[in-house]
């Protein structure tokens, strides 16, 4: 067994409008990675090269062990997949589903399945048709888990749920982290929702990954200060400080290398800091993106 | 956010989830509910629990032990470390770290050392006083 659940080593894929380049991944077995990035920043296309679904253009691409397209057919057994895109048979039941998945697939949890139906409210007797799309959602989201796939690839897996679904998915994939041989990749713009669960964070952008490491480091690097600059002072530059926000005396400068001794270095230059304070994913996530595509138009 | 554990996390509350952890952690020390030598919930059990990630509980536990909080042993888990008064030793470090974040804000306010001294007398009374209403 190879020692990563999935990677990818300088992936390119080249659209007319579009361009994938130099993706590089890699998720050890165990973890949930959050996969985060603006509309059209390249997620859906890394997560459908992963499931051979787009074949790359260059670079290779390896999951669960197996090498991607080539061997995706094998790759599937341990893969569970859900897209928003993902479509069940409207004039069939759930329960028709529920027997159909069963046949193909001999890692079938009947027990879990039927727990499944109970924690996401759902029907078996209904058809697709009459479901809501937080109940299509819920519905594929089970046929998938109900498998225990050692991989589960989730493309916005909680897009467009009320809050309780939403409570009740992402519990369900922490759930599945009991389990330390088996990993989640999911792609969200929720980053409240990767906050909570992710162990890696990835960022997207313009086709480009402009950030991938563990979440807690992420949290750890990102700091607003706060200071106060006594007139005829200028805010020195500080290596690490990638913005730099001045209004009369205050000033606010945002870093994603934080270290102890940067507020103790604004001090020494006769600034006085106010406070440091922790950042949101989401305000990361802002952050890194305009700095990446300042750092591309510079 | 309930659990197994009966932890509460909050997401309004700006500090990382890790520090909540911990902080919940060492009440639960604090108040006697976890004794010496008692085992904690595995690092998959807790995130499991609480529906967060695995990572994040790590960073707690890591924390912990190196404040001497807890004790790790490889393969069995952790534990409530030693000391008949950790439990008080946690209480000390609080204590420690808001009498700094006191001496800090009054500062800031351009307090003078006696100014503070005499708010804290302040806090103190009011504190009796509510504590005899009460009885």
């Amino acid at each position: 067994m190879s020692d990563v659940a999935l990677k990818l080593d300088g992936v390119g894929k080249h659209y007319k409008f579009f361009e994938l380049d130099d993706v590089r991944l890699e998720l050890p077995h165990g973890h949930i990675m959050g996969f985060i990035g603006p509309n059209g920043a390249g997620k859906s296309t890394t997560i459908r090269i992963l499931m051979g679904l787009v074949h790359q253009d260059r670079g290779e691409v390896t999951v669960l062990g197996h090498r991607m397209p080539e061997d995706q057919a094998a790759a599937k057994w341990d893969i569970g997949f859900a897209s928003e895109d993902m479509r069940l048979y409207n004039e069939a039941t759930l329960d028709w589903h529920l027997r159909f998945v069963r046949s193909i697939f001999p890692s079938w949890d009947e027990q879990y399945a039927q727990l499944l139906l109970k924690r996401f409210d759902l029907k078996p007797a209904q058809h697709i048709k009459g479901l809501s799309h937080g109940q299509r959602t819920k519905a594929a989201l089970l046929l998938v888990l109900a498998r225990r796939p050692r991989l589960l690839i989730l493309d916005e897996p909680t897009t467009g749920l009320d809050p309780v679904a939403r409570h009740e998915i992402l519990r369900e994939l922490t759930d599945v982290m009991s389990d330390d041989r088996r990993s989640i990749l999911f792609s969200s713009h929720n980053t409240q929702d990767v906050e909570q669960i992710s162990d890696q964070i990835t960022f997207i952008d313009r086709g480009r990954i402009i950030d991938s490491r563990d979440k807690e480091t992420f949290i750890d690097r990102w700091r607003r200060i706060r200071v106060e600059l006594p007139s005829g002072i200028q805010m020195p530059a500080l290596t690490g400080v990638i913005d730099i926000q001045q209004s009369g005396r205050l000033a606010v400068a945002t870093t994603n290398a934080f270290d102890g001794v940067m507020p103790r270095a604004y001090e020494a230059a006769g600034i006085h800091v106010h406070a440091v304070e922790n950042m949101t994913l989401e305000e990361i996530f802002v952050q890194n993106v305009q700095h990446s595509r300042e750092g591309e138009h510079a | 956010m309930l659990s197994d554990t009966g932890f509460v996390l909050s997401q309004a509350d700006g500090r990382p989830m890790y520090l909540q952890i911990i902080e919940q952690i060492r009440q639960r020390i604090a108040v006697g509910d976890w004794p010496a030598g008692e085992q904690l919930p595995s690092i998959r059990q807790l995130a499991t629990d609480l529906g967060v990630s695995v990572i994040t509980i790590k960073r707690a536990y890591f924390e912990l032990e190196r404040e001497g909080v807890i004790l790790t042993q490889h393969g069995k888990g952790s534990i409530v470390a030693n000391g008949a008064n950790v439990g008080s030793r946690i209480h000390e470090q609080d204590l420690a770290k808001h009498l700094e974040q006191v001496a800090r804000i009054g500062a800031l306010l351009g307090l003078t050392p006696k100014e503070i001294q005499a708010r804290l007398r302040e806090a103190l009374e009011r504190l009796t006083a509510t504590g005899k209403e009460r009885t």
